[in-house]
């Protein structure tokens, strides 16, 4: 009787649930269909080689991409893309929260993909993260992440990651950043590169001036220009003769 | 207590009584050593002042190291430091500018002492032929002569002249196998698609020159290698050098396309300069200063799985020097 109860209960709960994923999936179809389906094709086949309107509308399949692909993407601003070929550049959302959630759940049902990483930065090791972040990731967005150029495109600097982005970035591989598997770097990894980048964004500058976290050349710069000078100006100072005209 | 009292009188009355001379004891003499110079009393409150102020930043650095944890604790030791040392300057400055008397005095040339000696010193001076004018052209020449040869001695640098043959070395031979930085042999079913690897030779010095290699996959569709490296790949894995030909950096970029009919083509790239390799065509320049190709390595899948070297790089590895080009790769 009491596992009855149990079973009518759990049932009442879980439907409604149920019933707002089927909810959101549909809604995200019509999203899909008036947003996407130009360069992403229709059930997210993939467009290539297309055209429409004089403009290139080409676009990868997303097909198995599950729910961590098209989170990254919307929650970027990274899509909608302004224009078919350019690199996807953070900007404002134009989604609101509940189309972005009704894309991500139309998205996730068009084939088996991954689900939303949830990256746990506070089990991560700060010195691990450092470690790993100048293997991978420093090569191109610099070592306190501030983001740099590479032939053909923008490393872009991490300083508005959020935690969950990263954690997806790591494992889409946006535009020509490389893609990094969990075999390649684990879930456990991920977390310590997380609590690395957190980290950058406010670095504990023990020398005072960060000037701009972009290394020794701008340091060297400051301290020829600035410390340099009042050396010599207090030298000319001193080497004046005072009260003898 | 009445010693520390006495001091204190004694400061006050200095103070009050600055710019005031001592007034002379009974017998003793004015101690003149130069021209009295005009009394600043100002000068030496100020000078005194600027003492007692490098003594509080002095003091205050201690109470700052002592009270850790302040917020931008080694700016402040840093400020009170440095503030301490300029104040001491300032005060040190002031003193001799206000303070000290300054006076100059001529001093006659004295009588020669040795005429004789003296007149045939000049007279061989006059025979060598060297006059003073000669003399320092002569030296404003060697200072501009080796001025010159310390700048030109850096060309030496462009270049190896000698022992050639250390910069053809590699470890690679037929069989040696690829590892991580750990040593762990790399497995052919590692390696991934969209990604990069880092391996080295089995046994040898990582820091080598040509040790350490960059590893790609690629679909096999999608190699287009030119005649020279056929079959250098190993089911679609591709090894090259990590050492970039243009100065000798670690190539640690790789770009991969997301969709590859729009974006740019997979390339290993070099940060330094932004020299950009297409492992596709057997790691050929397509941008940037490197003068040659990446040198590539063949490699082979054993029975185990594991990847190995089929064979040595097809170029020298490392950067580019005057007649690179006609040398080959030695084990």
């Amino acid at each position: 009787m009491r596992r009855l109860l149990a079973f009518g209960l759990a049932a009442l709960v879980l439907a409604p649930a149920a019933h707002a994923q089927t909810g959101d999936v549909t809604r995200g179809r019509h999203l899909y269909g008036r947003y996407c389906i130009a360069c992403h094709g229709a059930n997210g086949m993939g467009v290539i080689g297309g055209r429409a309107e004089g403009q290139k509308r080409e676009g990868p399949p997303l097909v198995g991409v599950g729910a961590l692909a098209a989170d990254f993407y919307l929650r970027t601003g990274y899509m909608p893309l302004r224009q078919v070929g350019k690199q996807p550049r953070r900007s404002r959302v134009l989604l609101s929260e509940a189309e972005i959630r009704a894309l991500v759940a139309y998205v996730a049902s068009l084939g088996h993909g991954p689900p939303v990483p949830r990256p746990q930065p506070e089990r991560g090791s700060l010195s691990e993260g450092l470690k790993l972040f100048t293997d991978h990731c420093a090569g191109c967005h610099q070592v306190v992440a501030q983001g740099g150029f590479l032939t053909g495109g923008v490393a872009p600097p991490l300083d508005r990651a959020t935690p969950t982005q990263i954690a997806q970035a790591i494992r889409i591989g946006p535009y020509l950043m490389p893609r990094f598997s969990p075999r390649q770097i684990t879930p456990r990894q991920v977390d310590s590169i997380v609590r690395y980048v957190l980290y950058a964004k406010h670095p504990d500058d023990r020398g005072g001036w960060a000037i701009g976290h972009i290394g020794p050349v701008p340091e060297g710069l400051v301290t020829w220009f600035l410390a340099a000078t009042t050396l010599v100006a207090v030298c000319i100072v001193l080497g004046k003769r005072l009260g003898r005209e | 207590m009445s010693k520390a009292r006495a001091f204190l009188v004694a400061a006050a009355t200095l103070l009050v009584g600055r710019g005031r001379r001592r007034r002379l004891r009974p017998g003793e003499r004015e101690p003149i050593v130069a021209a009295p110079t005009p009394r600043s009393p100002d000068a030496e409150l100020v000078a005194i002042g600027l003492l007692l102020a490098s003594a509080a930043s002095a003091i205050a650095f201690v109470v700052i190291y002592v009270l850790d944890r302040l917020p931008a604790h080694t700016q402040l030791l840093g400020l009170a430091l440095g503030l301490a040392f300029v104040f001491l300057a300032a005060a040190l400055t002031v003193t001799a500018k206000r303070l000290v008397p300054n006076e100059e005095l001529e001093d006659d040339y004295p009588e020669q002492e040795h005429p004789d000696e003296q007149e045939r010193v000049v007279q061989v001076v006059e025979e060598s032929g060297l006059t003073r004018r000669r003399l320092f052209v002569l030296a404003l020449g060697a200072a501009g002569g080796s001025i010159g040869l310390a700048l030109l001695t850096p060309v030496a640098s462009l270049g190896p002249a000698l022992h050639l043959a250390r910069f053809s070395l590699t470890p690679w031979r037929r069989g040696t196998r690829l590892v991580t930085e750990d040593g762990e042999p790399y497995r052919a079913d590692e390696i991934e698609e969209g990604t990069f690897y880092t391996a080295f030779a089995e046994g040898a010095d990582k820091e080598a020159l040509a040790s350490s290699l960059v590893l790609v996959r690629l679909p096999k569709s999608e190699l287009d290698l030119p005649p020279e490296n056929a079959g250098f790949d190993a089911d679609g894995i591709l090894a090259f050098s990590k050492i970039c030909t243009h100065a000798g950096c670690a190539i640690a970029l790789y770009r991969k396309p997301m969709f590859a009919p729009t974006d740019p083509q997979p390339a290993l790239i070099c940060p330094c300069h932004y020299s950009t390799f297409e492992p596709a065509k057997g790691g050929k320049v397509i941008f940037g200063p490197a003068g040659r190709k990446l040198p590539m390595l063949p490699l082979a899948i054993d029975g185990k799985g594991f990847l190995r070297a089929r064979g040595n790089f097809d170029g020298p590895v490392g950067p580019s020097w005057w007649g690179v080009r006609m040398k080959r790769p030695t084990t």
